[in-house]
């Protein structure tokens, strides 16, 4: 068996252009009223917990102010990111990736386990060990699949007037939909952050045959 | 560094390849379809009928912020204005079989709804008010639609500068019991910047989609031939149709 299934790598880059395509315009939308609020209502720069800075055309989508255009990058490719999501998620499960490579072992909690795989990290020594994954990258992959985009999708939509009618418990669960937009954005910075220690890593640990792997699949388990 | 170079030519051909993709009619089919999908889901998930939140009088924002036009400014409005909107009218054409000419004084004989709502902006941010005024269902039913009107458009007195306001609902949203002609913000009548004497609130979308200083509804089979064809100043501009996303 290969190292990395096809139905991860499809998701894999799918993904990624769904979220590159999504922050974009997520920063174009966010130049409209760069201002957060907690609670329900919010509208008057000076009651907001964060005034967000400007983010300039060469990080938005599209490359100059369009609240219009960067909605419509936004409604569509929240449907590729959402259900590639729930794809991903349904073969992952049925295929046994999530519990054998993504499900931490009781074992991997103790201490002096968890002590070395930092040390390790540390050193920049990327030895997997027996599993395909090490503990710190288990919870990474955990915390962004189980947590982090979960909520991207759940948040996005207690912004919408039309789910709020829908689903009102979705936004009392974020307590109210500024609330919502809120967390919204520091998720997807949060996200933003998982991708940068992402890139980091895989530079670190030898990219050409990480991205080649990611491509290709690579070579088998044991050879990993 | 020449990676480095590499990088910033990846970025900047993605974002040029993005901006020549929108333009594609291809593309334009599937952002509506994906405008569409959002719609039905909505409507499935929480039924045609889903009600949007009402808020208690201690939620309503200490004032209600005015977007786009804040005074038509023109002379006839003024004019409406100085008499207290006496002699406005609402106009009730198109597709119905007995065309209507209300005063304010009928409108507010109507039955009232009054509700405590939140209002979401497009750029963002929300206020909480109450609204009073007629259910358009009340009006609809007196004016009696025609079997082919699929539409209301709602003309307005405003003008940004390169074409009038005005705005346009499906039957879904026009008989939905919290869309209202409001003449009432807070207990009082509508303010100027809030669009008086007349606005609409569809309360499941968006705030340009909550008409000001309305003057008509008119029934239509199609948004065709109205002024852009979009079924709305903003929705001519690139925005979308369907605001409850």
């Amino acid at each position: 068996m290969r190292k990395h299934r096809l139905s991860t790598r499809l998701w894999h880059w799918i993904n990624l252009l769904a979220l590159a395509i999504l922050f974009m315009s997520g920063l174009n939308i966010s130049n409209a009223h760069p201002h957060l609020y907690w609670g329900q209502a919010g509208f008057d720069p000076k009651t907001a917990w964060f005034n967000v800075a400007h983010f300039p055309g060469w990080a938005t989508i599209p490359a100059h102010y369009s609240l219009a255009d960067a909605r419509w990058w936004h409604i569509l490719f929240a449907w590729v990111f959402a259900i590639g999501l729930l794809v991903f998620m349904l073969v992952a499960l049925f295929n046994g990736h999530l519990r054998r490579d993504i499900v931490t072992r009781r074992k991997e909690w103790r201490w002096s386990e968890m002590r070395a795989d930092i040390a390790a990290h540390l050193r920049l020594d990327f030895h997997h060990g027996d599993g395909k994954y090490n503990f710190l990258q288990k919870v990474a992959y955990g915390v962004v699949l189980f947590i982090f985009l979960p909520l991207m999708i759940a948040s996005g939509m207690a912004i919408s007037p039309g789910t709020d009618a829908a689903l009102p418990w979705l936004v009392d669960v974020f307590g109210g939909r500024q609330s919502a937009r809120s967390i919204h954005f520091l998720v997807a910075w949060g996200l933003f952050g998982f991708l940068v220690i992402h890139v980091v890593l895989v530079l670190l640990s030898g990219p050409a045959r990480q991205i080649g792997d990611m491509i290709t699949g690579g070579r088998s388990d044991e050879a990993a | 560094m020449k990676r480095r170079n590499v990088l910033v030519g990846l970025g900047a051909s993605f974002l040029a390849g993005c901006s020549k993709v929108a333009d594609t009619k291809p593309m334009k089919k599937l952002f509506a379809a994906a405008e569409n999908w959002h719609r039905d889901v909505q409507r499935t998930l929480g039924g045609r009928d889903a009600l949007a939140r009402e808020f208690s009088p201690a939620d309503i924002s200490p004032y209600f912020r005015s977007n786009g036009t804040s005074d038509p400014g023109t002379d006839s409005y003024a004019a409406h204005e100085a008499s207290g909107f006496a002699d406005w009218r609402l106009a009730v054409t198109g597709l119905v079989a007995v065309p209507l000419s209300l005063s304010l004084a009928q409108i507010r004989a109507l039955p009232q709804r009054t509700q405590i709502t939140r209002h979401d902006c497009v750029e963002g941010w929300s206020a909480i008010g109450q609204w009073t005024g007629p259910q358009l269902k009340t009006i609809l039913d007196m004016a009696r639609l025609k079997r082919e009107a699929r539409y209301l458009v709602f003309r307005c007195a405003d003008n940004l500068g390169d074409g009038d306001y005005y705005e346009s609902i499906d039957l879904v949203d026009a008989f939905h019991p919290q869309t209202i002609v409001a003449h009432e913000l807070n207990g009082a009548p509508l303010p100027v910047p809030n669009g008086a004497p007349l606005r609409m609130r569809i309360e499941r979308q968006l705030g340009y989609k909550q008409a000001k200083y309305l003057v008509g509804i008119e029934a239509v089979a199609s948004l065709d031939g109205i002024a852009g064809g979009k079924g709305g100043y903003w929705e001519d501009r690139g925005y979308q149709w369907y605001a409850g996303i």
